[in-house]
């Protein structure tokens, strides 16, 4: 079913006319037409502590700017939305926990945020007993792979799998056919390894070296020997807090003679690309989630948006330049609560009863357009994996910051249902 | 890259991690030898010795250099008189018990790492280093022509990594003359043999006991200090290295100082040098059973007497 | 009433207390209770080792995850149903606590604690090095409609609450006989003065690997019913931190008692919770609190309770 989805158009529908002139007064009109003033709880289990603490603080930053959105524009249903934020520790057994206290003791209507792909897993079991609507921000291939359950939906940011796949035609095309992967060893990484792997594959390229580096470690140059010596392209992603060591000591042992370098601006999220060391990235190409520095668009929509959050045109914090977001992601947060604030609308969301009329309302939806809703980009969210596809960007470094290089299509980004969770019953 | 050139790069790799690791396990060591507990707080200090760092190297802007060495002597100092106040507030009112001393120290662990997430921000900052030259490096090869020199692809390492090997080497020896050598180092030793014959000799043990948690703690930000501008400063840094000098101090044999040294060696060698012959993640494992496996069948470590 | 009369006391009555709590708590805390049972029988089984033979290991997360994933790759890949899954969680980790304790007994003291944190710690690499089967860190989940028991919905909340609960029980039991048995008291023989129970003729070194396997195996159990009951599994169950876990509650529910381990989990677990609802810096206050017990309660809760007041505590 594809269906053209206009968000103000349904709220307004549902509120009635007279309703939507109050409710574009802020002051006056907020949650005037509410049947009940209760707020909507949305529980957020956000990264505070732990490995993944530098994106939970700006997923908090991101939801925060959502919901002030949503709340300035009458709520959702004429309700108010109020989220309830928990620590996870970026633990899996701890965000079980989380969503249990969601679930039964703070009695939210849905869980949301988790970007941690084995925090995931460790929560969406539970989501899934306690029958709670769990919509996760966190680019796993884990959602569309099958692997959980019909009550987890990823509808505000695409996966690995399509991100990776969606690369290949630009490296193999500009930058060159033999490839050396550097990847962190785990779950991660490896999705990165096999999807990127066949793609390239497909496009006449091949992955000379797959070089696997253990989480656990923190100097890298003695894994650089192992690049062959007649690579074309570098494909590296890296997470975790030693990313910038592993590109800065990548720059050292290249040296002057370095092959070109592809990364995912994974390996500098949240960290600065004009720090000391880094010179060297100047004329290499990153996958972005989101283009970080403000980039010549014909629309406002980023714009709004960046100012709704709180971020430069450099994607650093307005109050703290040295303070950089975790643009690629976290966008995905502020249009994950807009899907779910259609969805409410279009299930006419009152209670924990109509938790499952949500996950109904949010299968069905389809394409979502470029808008203030939408501001990294139109997506098509697949309702059968619970998976949403959309634009993927390449930037070159140039002068020191990023400049958008290349757009892919979304149809790039595409590949065959693996899995249908509308035939799962609830 | 040829095996030749491999096998010096990674013999460079691993000395820099060698040289931090001495210089982090030597303040375990001390601490352990004369106070027989464990800390489990030391990576904790050694994360506070890199944050101090960057803020000091911030703070000062202007030259890196003038940063870089106005935090290597203020953040050891610094991160020195407050594991110092540790020790006076916990460890001294618990009697050194060593369970309890775990728990404590565990305590404090959380109590730095959440103080530093809050104060310092959860994003791993850089510092920047004083000089960064990179140096290629010549291998050599023997052909028709006799000996011949050339500079592979990524035979290189930097100026700065370099400093790091040297700068911890002299601080090792100039501690390792300290307590041979000075009056303060008798004190030590004497009170690391027996404490309640020192204390009867008038040695002043509990003041003995907060200089000796303090300089160990100093110790660990001396090498944090030297580490941050290739790693950067993170508030939960302190985790590798604490495992890794427990690790080293246990292998070199409790007490030992030059066991110490030897085993630091050999593990930041032994993890970089296997690296040459396995994949990353199966080198580590091995690296890690070699490890284990050295103490299996010498249990009182390399240096070691007799298990305490 | 005798001694031994008041520890049955205290036993059935944990038990039946636990039993009636479920019908009476909210369904948060009947929640967390099932959880913290099973995790104490993690505990429990660290403090055999710990608390009863004075041998410290940093490596108990590599039985705990022998367990986890016993049970976990079996159903996930092999298909099992979750009864002969559990049943190669046990030998699992059996297995596994059999070679580690041959090689780790040869040490002891703080030599012991390196070598086996590094064991761990190999396995953990291991299960990161087999990411094709294990997925590594991320792990998998075990499907709900897999995790049945002759009939019984293993994720039932109820079914869920009892199924822990007779887990916790059984290892309860069974360690309150065990260290009154002749070969508890051997343990604790040994813990006292190992010198001596050589010279009365003990073989030290087997009786020791017996407590090593058995260790192992009560964490094992725990790591399978984690992951039966919880449905996920994952490599942050063989990390270093988890690990120290179970000695840290051990040290703070009381080491060498039969009910300091659910008390330690317990107090930990609801410190962490209550101290994150109100505070996001929460670890302060779990860092000031470990702090202060160790200075007042130094014994932990339940061993200073028997030191102070109640020596009969088993």
């Amino acid at each position: 079913m594809t269906k053209l989805i206009k968000p103000t158009l349904t709220r307004r529908k549902l509120l009635g006319t007279g309703a939507a002139a109050l409710a574009s007064t802020p002051l006056l009109g907020r949650y005037a037409q509410a049947q009940s003033s209760e707020p909507i709880k949305i529980g957020f289990q956000v990264h505070r502590t732990g490995i993944g603490a530098s994106y939970g603080r700006w997923y908090d930053r991101t939801t925060q700017a959502a919901v002030k959105r949503i709340n300035d524009m009458g709520g959702i249903n004429g309700r108010p939305v109020e989220v309830i934020s928990e620590d996870d520790g970026t633990d899996p057994k701890r965000g079980a926990e989380v969503v249990e206290k969601f679930a039964t003791q703070h009695n939210t209507d849905i869980a949301f945020g988790t970007l941690f792909s084995h925090v995931v897993y460790g929560s969406a079991p539970r989501a899934g007993e306690l029958k709670m609507p769990y919509f996760v921000v966190s680019e796993g291939h884990h959602v569309a792979s099958g692997a959980l359950n019909r009550w987890t939906m990823q509808p505000g940011i695409t996966d690995v799998k399509s991100q990776v796949q969606a690369m290949a035609p630009f490296v193999a095309e500009n930058l060159g056919k033999k490839v050396t992967m550097i990847y962190p060893d785990f779950a991660f990484g490896h999705d990165h390894r096999d999807y990127f792997s066949a793609a390239i594959e497909a496009q006449g390229g091949e992955v000379v070296a797959k070089i696997a580096i253990p989480p656990t470690e923190t100097s890298f140059t003695k894994y650089f020997p192992k690049i062959p010596r007649n690579t074309d392209v570098i494909y590296h992603v890296m997470v975790g807090p030693a990313v910038l060591t592993f590109v800065k000591e990548m720059g050292e042992f290249f040296g002057p003679s370095k092959p070109e370098i592809f990364g995912f601006i994974d390996s500098l999220e949240a960290v600065d690309i004009a720090s000391p060391g880094l010179e060297f990235l100047e004329g290499t190409y990153f996958w972005e989630g989101n283009p970080r520095y403000a980039q010549d668009t014909n629309h406002d929509f980023d714009a709004n948006y960046r100012k709704a959050v709180g971020v430069d045109e450099n994607g650093a914090s307005v109050s703290d330049s040295k303070d950089v977001s975790t643009y690629a992601h976290m966008f995905g947060c502020w249009e994950t609560l807009n899907i779910v604030k259609r969805g409410m609308e279009m299930a006419d969301y009152k209670g924990a009863g109509d938790r499952q009329a949500l996950i109904e309302a949010v299968e069905s939806m389809s394409n979502m357009d470029l808008s203030d809703d939408h501001p990294q980009g139109a997506k098509i969210f697949n309702g059968k994996t619970h998976q949403t596809f959309g634009h993927q960007y390449i930037s070159k470094v140039e002068g020191g910051k990023l400049a958008l290089a290349h757009t892919t299509s979304i149809e790039d980004t595409m590949y065959e249902d693996e899995v249908d969770y509308t035939t799962q019953s609830f | 890259m040829d095996f030749g050139p491999h096998l010096l790069l990674a013999i460079l790799e691993g000395g820099v991690t060698a040289a931090v690791l001495a210089l982090t396990a030597m303040g375990l060591s001390i601490v352990f030898g004369v106070m027989r507990v464990v800390n489990v707080a030391h990576g904790e200090f050694y994360m506070v010795g890199a944050v101090l760092a960057w803020y000091i190297a911030t703070a000062l802007g202007g030259n890196p250099a003038l940063g870089f060495v106005a935090a290597i002597i203020v953040a050891p100092l610094l991160v020195g008189s407050l594991a110092a106040g540790v020790d006076r507030l916990i460890l001294r009112r618990i009697n050194y018990d060593p369970e309890r001393t775990i728990v404590a120290t565990i305590g404090t662990l959380y109590i730095l790492q959440q103080t530093t997430l809050m104060t310092f921000g959860p994003n791993p900052r850089p510092v920047e280093p004083p000089f960064n030259t990179r140096i290629a490096l010549p291998w050599f090869e023997w052909s028709d022509k006799g000996l011949e020199f050339y500079y592979p692809w990524g035979l290189s390492i930097t100026s700065y990594k370099l400093f790091v090997i040297v700068a911890a080497s002299v601080i090792l020896i100039t501690l390792w003359l300290a307590i041979t050598r000075s009056k303060a180092g008798l004190i030590m030793r004497a009170t690391q043999q027996d404490s309640d014959m020192a204390q009867a000799f008038g040695i002043p043990v509990k003041t003995v006991y907060s200089v000796v948690f303090g300089l160990g703690a100093g110790l660990a930000a001396v090498g944090a200090v030297l580490v941050v501008p290739i790693q950067q400063a993170y508030y939960l840094m302190g985790h590798d290295p604490l495992l890794l000098a427990f690790i080293v101090v246990i292998i070199g044999g409790l007490g030992s100082l030059p066991g110490t040294i030897i085993a630091a060696i050999l593990i930041g060698m032994a993890d970089s040098i296997i690296s040459v012959f396995f994949t990353p993640t199966l080198a580590k494992i091995f690296a890690t059973l070699l490890v284990a496996t050295v103490l299996v069948f010498r249990p009182t470590g390399l240096m070691g007497k007799s298990t305490a | 009433m005798t001694n031994t009369t008041k520890t049955h006391a205290l036993h059935y009555g944990l038990l039946a207390i636990l039993a009636i709590a479920f019908m009476i708590l909210p369904q948060y805390h009947s929640g967390n209770l099932a959880r913290v049972m099973v995790l104490a029988i993690y505990a429990m089984g660290y403090n055999i080792l710990f608390g009863y033979t004075g041998l410290l290991s940093l490596g108990h997360a590599l039985f705990f995850s022998a367990g986890m994933y016993g049970l976990g790759l079996t159903m996930h890949l092999g298909g099992w149903t979750p009864a002969p899954a559990f049943l190669a969680a046990l030998l699992a980790s059996a297995v596994v606590a059999t070679v580690i304790g041959f090689l780790v007994l040869r040490t002891s003291g703080v030599a012991f604690m390196i070598v086996t944190l590094m064991f761990a710690q190999a396995g953990y690499l291991t299960i990161l090095y087999f990411g094709t089967y294990t997925r590594g860190d991320e792990g998998f989940a075990l499907q709900q409609a897999t995790r049945q028991l002759m009939g019984l919905d293993l994720t039932d909340q109820t079914i869920r609450y009892y199924t822990a609960l007779i887990l916790f029980s059984a290892t309860l039991l069974l360690l309150a006989y065990f260290i009154r048995s002749p070969f508890g008291r051997t343990l604790i023989a040994i813990r006292e003065n190992e010198e001596r129970a050589k010279m009365l003729g003990y073989n030290v070194t087997a009786i020791k690997l017996k407590a090593v396997i058995l260790s192992g195996v009560i964490s094992g159990a725990s790591g399978g019913a984690y992951a039966l009951l919880f449905g996920n599994t994952g490599a942050t169950f063989a990390t270093v931190q988890f690990s120290i876990l179970p000695l840290l509650w051990v040290l703070v529910g009381g080491a060498g008692t039969t009910t300091g381990p659910f008390i330690g989990v317990l107090f930990m677990t609801y410190l962490i919770d209550y101290a994150s609802g109100q505070t996001t810096a929460y670890l302060i206050v779990v860092g000031v609190v470990l702090v202060l017990v160790t200075l007042f309660l130094p014994h932990g809760i339940v061993g200073t309770l028997r030191n102070k007041y109640a020596g009969w505590l088993p």
